[in-house]
């Protein structure tokens, strides 16, 4: 029986600031994200001791094999009244989402991100020094082979053999950047060069399955952390994503991949999609924006990303006659039929859902108007500006607020999710005790909260069952504690 | 052309949907250049210089 597909995105904001002198990212970012948490927020430190991002999928523990990523823990990491996570990751400013119920939760509390860095963009504006400008990006690459992540994250059955992930994932991943794509001029990275092509990151995949995520990034990644239960639960850490400013792929990415994992957990799928060589396909669709270009798969059978697409949601489209699957999925069924139909018909009548396709089409207006070769720096320009959090510069959001692109959610619901978490996961619980009793929590991860109610020693909570914690079940224990003393002894009552 | 991709199926009904189309084509191209001068006011200038100096450290 597949388990609640509780899930969210981490993403790296590209950060630079143009001034007199040289700029340190990693000041850069701490400045940022404590211009934009309150001291509360601030004080409240991460709890690390769960933590191992060394340990593999596979059943092994690699730790010391990789450079672990330096979370030191002097650099910042503050945790948001909504829940997710706010700190220095190498040399950017991160934002992971709360965990959500759904792909439509994962899209307002995703943006809400974007805007949480608009507004510490401004804010460490309003402090940087004479003549510096600072500037955020919702993007994945720098265009000269530096790349930095768009992670999602998936709750899976521990009882389900890795293989059976691997297996179907691989082609899954490899077919929907057809609509995942963010979109890139040129390729980089060793890759062959093209003009344009549909995802920013494909370049940088050479291996199918590893732990690594900073160089030989695979295709799918093994990394074992489950920040919930080990015995009952795995944390799917899925790398090969791009960051969208769209909504629409937003959505389909998390829906159609919840669905997917939901099918291979039930034992659904008897066909095999196994590709011969999938860092190549991953490539060779990503360099396609006509999506002609076949794939061959193990057994000799060559279709197109669009064709392999088509047999997931016929697939899906089975299983979900029977299955009990959250309301939001009806959405994204019918949304993943449309797009392919789309895709099919002709990529350019997506331009108002799918980036990839959004910043084809206004570069080729641009190209159209102006007579732009693909090598002009002007296009390289519209390509990352595409991606500025600040709404007023943003690309997308020019094309969005002039109503060209089609927006899911509200932007009062992103609002409300910058301070509140959602109400249908543990995020609710960590999002209610910081807004409640910071002063007293010390630390906080995914899976714990730790308070200093006064007296040795310090109460940790445990949080590890990511479906628990939620309005339902704490908010009348929550509001018969006064304070976080009479809430710890609630608990234990 | 945005217009259209919002919906992509259209529903058919008595008015002529090739006129429908033409007239909703004409607006949007012209909503597009629009547009086009619109961005042209916020895209940074010296493209060339901002964007060779855009250089991230890799993350992840």
């Amino acid at each position: 029986m597949a388990v609640p597909k509780i899930c969210g995105i981490e993403t790296e904001y590209g950060i630079v600031v143009k001034g007199p002198a040289d700029f340190n990212p990693i000041l850069t970012s701490s400045l940022l994200i404590n211009a934009y948490a309150t001291p509360a927020f601030r004080r409240v430190k991460w709890d690390y001791e769960e933590e191992n991002p060394l340990r593999d999928a596979r059943g092994f523990d690699r730790s010391g094999a990789e450079t672990l990523p330096e979370e030191d823990s002097g650099l910042v990491n503050v945790i948001l009244p909504n829940g997710a996570r706010y700190y220095v990751d190498h040399a950017h400013p991160e934002y992971s989402s709360p965990e959500c119920s759904n792909p439509r939760d994962v899209v307002v509390w995703d943006k809400a991100g974007e805007r949480i860095l608009e507004q510490s963009m401004s804010a460490a504006q309003r402090i940087a020094g004479e003549g510096e400008r600072v500037f955020i990006y919702r993007n994945n690459s720098d265009g000269k082979g530096n790349s930095y992540g768009t992670h999602e994250n998936y709750l899976v059955d521990r009882a389900t053999p890795f293989p059976a992930l691997v297996k179907h994932l691989i082609p899954f991943f490899v077919s929907r950047q057809v609509f995942t794509g963010a979109g890139k001029v040129g390729a980089e990275n060793g890759a062959e060069q093209v003009d344009y092509q549909i995802s920013q990151r494909a370049d940088f995949f050479e291996v199918e399955v590893g732990l690594e995520t900073t160089f030989k990034r695979p295709i799918v990644n093994t990394r074992d952390e489950p920040h919930a239960d080990a015995d009952v639960y795995r944390r799917l850490h899925v790398i090969v994503g791009d960051a969208n400013m769209c909504e629409v792929p937003i959505l389909l990415k998390t829906g159609t991949t919840a669905l997917l994992l939901t099918m291979i957990e039930d034992d659904f799928i008897t066909e095999d999609y196994s590709l011969r060589d999938p860092v190549r396909a991953l490539r060779a669709v990503s360099h396609d924006p006509s999506l002609r270009t076949t794939i061959e798969l193990s057994d000799g059978r060559k279709l197109t990303a669009l064709e392999l697409q088509w047999e997931y949601l016929r697939l899906a489209k089975k299983y979900a006659q029977d299955a009990e699957l959250h309301p939001a999925m009806d959405d994204v069924l019918e949304r993943w039929e449309g797009v392919l139909e789309g895709l099919e018909d002709d990529p350019m009548t997506l331009a108002g859902q799918l980036d990839w396709v959004a910043k084809l089409s206004l570069l080729r207006r641009y190209q159209e108007r102006d007579g732009l070769s693909w090598g002009d720096a002007k296009m390289r320009m519209i390509d990352l500006q595409y991606h500025d959090v600040r709404r007023s510069r943003s690309l997308y959001w020019r094309l969005a607020d002039a109503g060209q692109i089609e927006r899911l959610v509200t932007d009062d619901e992103i609002a409300y999710a910058m301070d509140h978490p959602p109400t249908d996961t543990r995020a609710y619980f960590r999002g209610e005790c910081l807004r409640r009793f910071s002063d007293v929590i010390v630390a906080a991860s995914w899976d714990s909260l730790i308070f200093d109610i006064g007296e040795e020693p310090l109460r940790k909570v445990p949080t590890l069952e990511p479906t628990r914690g939620t309005k339902a079940h704490v908010q009348g224990l929550l509001d018969a504690s006064p304070d976080a003393a009479a809430l710890i002894h609630n608990l234990s009552a | 052309m945005a217009d259209q991709t919002r919906k992509p199926k259209p529903k058919q009904d008595d008015t002529n949907p090739q006129a429908e189309e033409a007239r909703a084509s004409e607006t949007s191209t012209e909503d597009v250049d629009e547009l086009l001068d619109e961005i042209d006011e916020v895209l940074e200038a010296n493209a060339e210089e901002f964007v060779r100096s855009y250089i991230q450290k890799g993350g992840e």
